[in-house]
């Protein structure tokens, strides 16, 4: 299929659509309207379900039903909304069922505004709705990689009956990009074992995240976690650029990540020898290899566009053992390449330190500029 | 012992949509009542293989262990629009809701307003108690005036904790409802009317006609603090006068179903 120039969030739409998304229930927000409104007109046009529910809250419960029928379905939705599903989040990830959720994040927090951000890491990452669970979280840089991720998305779902987050910014989701789609997939004929279906007499279903047995609750929490384990294991998913004989490691993730790539060229043609890794899936989070530059890098910048929430998964993987520096821009502000080719210098010429935290840093440098 | 010619008949069984074991609802509990009627619909109807529940947060939230049917259970609130999900995906099947009033007319409203204005083609089952009974007797949307509960001890006092909601009155305002109606659980007369009430709205689904709702007001002994027949003498005084029995929405096309 021939490459052709399209929005991010239409691509996602049109992406999960062929991929063979089932049935679609979402609410409007912006960055991240335009997913629902391709929809909305795709899916009944080719006989599937989409509905405007009556709030976010209305739409991932929805997604949760439709969920236990064990076929595709999806919500989408930006940072405010998203905070309204973490209940249905939660009883997802409780009742093992999967299903796929599209955040296009915007500046935060409260209303914030519609500008993009990477302020939602800590809550897809790290929960965000109630006890232990994981989502695998899967963070595109580009319409193309989104187009990708979002066809895997599904199927990592349904292979580990889990909960899987696809996290982009308003950028990803407002830039139109030269992007293949992917080719249609048929919908999905076979009902899993454990799907409700309607059976009635004594063959009959029950999906439910309660366990008034704290033991029995406690051996269901313990299968989540190996799960998750394995899916550390099986699952992580980063890209490397000119890593090979990097003395400095840059780190960032979506837009953040894309910009600094620009940045990291740009430090090459001045003879700095410095790399960028980029981790695809934010959950699981690429330890090893980031334990392997730790190694060999003399320090790090993380960059970010929140006020370090990855930087903390960074820094316990590198554990003090190099320095690790900070750069991030908040509230809907997207750093210049320049702002981060600046730090990659500033991390060139030193001094450096494993003392004290780098967001303090990061924050004193700031306030000279920004007040 | 004399032995009669006269053949034995089976006047009563357990409905097939009834599991067999033993409930967990208080003794003079109305909730198994409803079950059961629910259970007697279905299998009547030949739905109960076909049929998928949704069961709430609230004293029936392990419905599900009592019906021989698919179920799922839902958020404190969110049964429409799970039911939703399932519906959509599945249009052919029986989905229906079991909500209490707390789930129902307090922290579920927008889903169920939702679902109704929707004409979602979804049956809602809503248990009616005048309190939250699973939590121990607080104060529900459906508390009458008056009315002590755990949490309003010396009465529901409306200047500061407001009215009760009728939601089968307010429901049935709406454009997308199809059969709104409300019955009750106090006596076997009322019972019969109620099943032929979870009757209609099962057909009504079984039609393609739309979003139908049952209102059952029911008893709550133990946390009213009653016995079993104070506890329906209490229901037939006090929440009738509040809470009139009746057809508060029949669609044009309900009209013309015929059972
Ligand atoms: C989000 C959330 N808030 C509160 C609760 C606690 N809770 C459990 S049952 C219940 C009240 C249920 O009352 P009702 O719906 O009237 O059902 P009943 O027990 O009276 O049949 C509450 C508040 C909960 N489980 N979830
Ligand atoms: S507390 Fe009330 S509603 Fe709950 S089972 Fe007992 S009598 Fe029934
Ligand atoms: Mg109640």
């Amino acid at each position: 299929m021939a490459k052709e120039l399209i929005k991010g969030n239409t691509a996602v739409a049109e992406a999960a659509l062929r991929a063979g998304l089932e049935a679609y229930f979402g609410y409007p927000i912006t960055p991240q309207t335009e997913l629902l409104e391709h929809l909305s007109a795709r899916m009944p046009e080719i006989g599937r379900p989409f509905v405007q529910a009556e709030s976010e809250l209305g739409a991932i419960n929805m997604v949760y039903g439709a969920a236990c029928t064990g076929k595709r379905v999806m919500t989408s939705s930006s940072s405010p909304g998203v905070s309204l599903m973490m209940e249905g989040l939660s009883y997802i990830a409780g009742t093992e069922v999967p299903a796929v959720l599209v955040d296009v994040v915007r500046g935060g927090p409260g209303l914030g505004n519609i500008a993009p951000a990477q302020g939602d890491y800590n809550q897809i990452v790290h929960g965000g709705g109630h006890g232990d669970y994981h989502m695998l979280v899967l963070a595109p840089a580009s319409v193309q990689e989104a187009v990708d991720l979002t066809v895997l998305a599904f199927d990592l779902a349904e292979k580990y009956r889990n909960l899987v987050a696809v996290l982009m910014d308003g950028s990803i989701g407002q830039m139109m990009e030269p992007a293949e789609l992917p080719p249609f997939q048929p919908l999905k004929t076979d009902i899993p074992d454990w799907a409700v279906r309607g059976t009635g007499g004594g063959e009959n279903r029950v999906l439910t995240s309660i366990n008034l047995d704290p033991p029995a609750q406690e051996v269901m929490n313990l299968r989540l976690m190996k799960r998750w384990q394995e899916i550390e294991k099986n699952e992580v998913r980063y890209k490397g650029y000119y890593l090979e004989d990097a003395e400095y490691v840059v780190v960032g993730f979506g837009t953040a990540g894309r910009i600094s790539l620009s940045a990291v060229r740009a430090a090459r043609e001045q003879g700095i020898k410095v790399g960028l890794l980029r981790p695809i899936t934010l959950a699981p989070f690429p330890k090893d290899v980031l334990d392997e530059l730790t190694e060999k890098a003399k320090a790090f910048l993380v960059v970010e566009m929140n006020a370090g929430q990855m930087l903390e998964d960074v820094r316990l993987v590198v554990r003090g053992r190099k320095p690790v520096e900070f750069f991030g821009r908040m509230g809907g502000v997207v750093p210049y390449p320049d702002e981060v080719l600046t730090e990659i210098e500033r991390l060139v010429d030193g001094p450096l330190t494993t003392e004290g935290h780098p967001r303090d840093r990061w924050l004193a440098r700031l306030s000279e500029t920004i007040g | 012992m004399v032995m009669t010619d006269v053949p034995a008949k089976i006047v009563y069984e357990r409905p097939e949509a009834l599991d067999p074991r033993v409930t967990h609802y208080c003794p003079g509990c109305t909730h198994g009542v409803a079950h059961r009627l629910v259970a007697e619909v279905l299998d009547e109807m030949g739905e109960t293989g076909n049929t998928i529940g949704v069961a709430s947060v609230g004293c029936s939230v392990f419905a599900y262990n009592y019906f021989n049917i698919d179920f799922v259970e839902a958020a404190h609130g969110r049964a429409p629009a799970m039911a939703t999900g399932i519906k959509r995906v599945y249009p052919d099947r029986t989905v229906f809701t079991y909500q209490g009033d707390g789930d129902l007319a307090s922290i579920g409203m927008g889903e169920i307003v939702g679902a109704a204005s929707r004409g979602e083609g979804i049956t809602v089952i809503f248990i009616n108690n005048a309190n939250y009974g699973m939590t121990g007797g607080q104060m529900a949307p459906t508390t009458l005036p008056g009315q002590k509960t755990s949490s309003s001890p010396t009465g529901r006092d409306t200047k500061r904790q407001g009215y009760p909601i009728q939601t089968a009155e307010m429901l049935s305002t709406l454009e997308g409802s199809s059969y709104i109606v409300r019955r009750s659980l106090h006596s076997s007369r009322e019972i019969r009317r109620a099943k032929q009430a979870i009757r209609t709205a099962f057909e009504v689904q079984k039609h393609g006609l739309g979003f139908s709702l049952v209102e059952l007001l029911s008893t709550c002994p133990t946390n009213w603090g009653m016995s079993a027949a104070g506890a329906r003498d209490w229901l037939e005084e006090r929440m009738l006068p509040f809470y009139p029995l009746g057809d508060y929405k029949i669609s044009p096309a309900v009209a013309e179903l015929k059972i």
